[in-house]
């Protein structure tokens, strides 16, 4: 059979024989993207305004629409405090917010338990419009600023990198289920 | 398409305690975080030894970075160069004509300079760097306006030392970590620094706005003698900064005041220098005496 069609005993993912998923790929690969996001103050970009998106936030919610239930509800904790160490922001600010939005989007998710490209977009953009805003009163901006529009800019990059992220998540999510481990 | 509902744990007991222990976990989770962000917020130094641990951690990969990005620019200028490269060459035979008479005027101005010091017996050397480093990063998508230092308390780098580029003032060392070292900007909505207008003695303190400019306070309130391109330099007020450090330009009057841009933008600069506190017993003895009072109250 093989003789006839060499593909027979794969799929995406790679053989079907003999192989498996490897646990440490397949669970560790969302958090260390999310990890790695998180410490985009590393990138050797000296901005004198924010404008950079919140790459470890964003990934965050790209990996929950796009896998619901992948990521457990407590991992707004330990991803948030990462940020934090790297964000600038008061110490305590990411936790929070990271969790309250793990906690949000699933009663969201209670609700509407419907998803699309559109809907997850539209929430994706409400979450990370409050996101932005939460972080900058966290960190005492002016409010006479803010009233100007002043995380307009970084609040709309953010929504129109969302679709992007979702689609390299996604590239990433064929890559987390590769059959590396071989079975003996 | 409708996920497969995760909430539904029907009559499985196991799946409704683990579906209760969720949420009380998360829900924790998240006031830790609020009771973390008060202490944070009320007394903000109390996490930086373990943000100074992380920065540590990650640093070789900035400063890849940062020399990527040098290198890269560098590249980018000498293909750049090659276009252009006629007109290029008598603008700059121009600007060397020019360079040659500013030079001259200069070594007066020096001479004169020390004449006037002498007699004045003052004894003002070259400031010593203590530390020449490379920014590696910078909160770019918070509201506070950090970067990261690629020296550390392993270079002497302490507490509250000027940070400048050739260009002007960048910003002070906030946090200290081994190798690496927090800079808070002058854009960010906490920095302060006291100021003078380079031709005379106008004082004021210019204060960082987070959105890439400086909010100018005059000291002095009345008339607002600020013009649109005016120069203000550091005054040395406070002991943290020694006066005659390049800050800002202004670009708009307002009712106190101006707006002002930074004149050393710390998007262009490859190299920072980390500079001593310029009178560091000043400093010392400011902190002593309100600890003092502290006590005393």
């Amino acid at each position: 059979m093989e003789l006839a069609n060499p593909n027979i005993r794969r799929d995406a993912f790679g053989k079907t024989i003999n192989r498996d998923h490897s646990p440490l790929l397949a669970n560790g690969l969302p958090w260390f993207t999310i990890l790695l996001g998180s410490m985009s103050p590393m990138l050797p970009i000296i901005a004198a305004v924010p404008v950079i998106p919140p790459l470890g936030f964003l990934v965050m919610m790209a990996w929950r629409s796009l896998r619901p239930g992948l990521l457990p509800l407590w991992a707004g904790f330990p991803l948030g405090l990462f940020d934090d160490l790297f964000s600038g922001q008061p110490f305590g600010s990411g936790i929070l917010l990271y969790s309250l939005a793990l906690i949000a989007y699933d009663l969201l998710e209670l609700r509407f338990p419907w998803r699309g490209f559109w809907q997850n977009w539209l929430v994706a953009s409400l979450f990370l419009t409050i996101f932005l805003l939460a972080s900058a009163l966290l960190a005492g901006a002016d409010l006479g600023l803010m009233r100007a529009g002043f995380s307009l800019p970084q609040i709309l990059l953010s929504i129109m990198l969302f679709p992007l992220v979702v689609s390299l998540v996604s590239l990433l999510d064929r890559l987390r289920l590769l059959r590396v481990r071989r079975i003996r | 398409m409708a996920p497969p509902d995760a909430h539904r744990s029907g009559s499985n007991k196991r799946a409704q305690l683990g579906l209760f222990a969720g949420y009380v976990v998360a829900g924790s989770g998240a006031l830790i975080g609020a009771v973390l962000l008060a202490i944070s917020l009320f007394s903000p130094a109390t996490f930086q030894g373990l943000r100074s641990m992380a920065s540590d951690l990650a640093s070789p990969a900035g400063e890849a970075g940062a020399l990527g990005r040098t290198q890269g620019r560098n590249v980018l200028e000498s293909i750049a160069g090659y276009y252009a490269a006629g007109s290029k060459n008598a603008e700059l035979e121009r600007e060397i004509a020019i360079a040659r008479v500013r030079l001259v005027e200069a070594e007066a101005l020096r001479q004169e300079n020390a004449r006037l010091k002498g007699i004045l017996n003052l004894t003002v050397g070259e400031v010593q760097p203590v530390a020449i480093a490379r920014l590696i990063g910078s909160t770019s998508s918070s509201t506070r306006r950090f970067a990261y230092l690629s020296a550390g308390s392993s270079d002497g780098v302490t507490n509250g030392m000027p940070v400048t580029s050739p260009m002007g003032l960048v910003g002070r060392v906030l946090e200290v970590g081994n190798r690496t070292a927090r800079v808070i900007l002058l854009t960010d909505p906490e920095s302060m620094v006291p100021v003078r207008r380079a031709t005379d003695d106008v004082v004021a303190f210019a204060e960082g706005r987070a959105d890439g400019s400086l909010r100018i306070r005059l000291i002095n309130l009345g008339i607002n003698p600020l013009e649109v391109g005016d120069v203000f330099v550091t005054s040395g007020a406070g002991g943290m900064f020694r006066p005659g450090v390049a800050v800002a330009t202004v670009t708009q009057i307002t009712e106190d005041g101006a707006i002002a841009q930074l004149l050393s933008n710390p998007a262009a600069t490859d190299v920072v220098i980390v500079e001593p506190i310029w009178q560091r017993e000043l400093i010392d003895r400011a902190t002593e005496l309100a600890a003092s009072e502290g006590v005393t109250e």
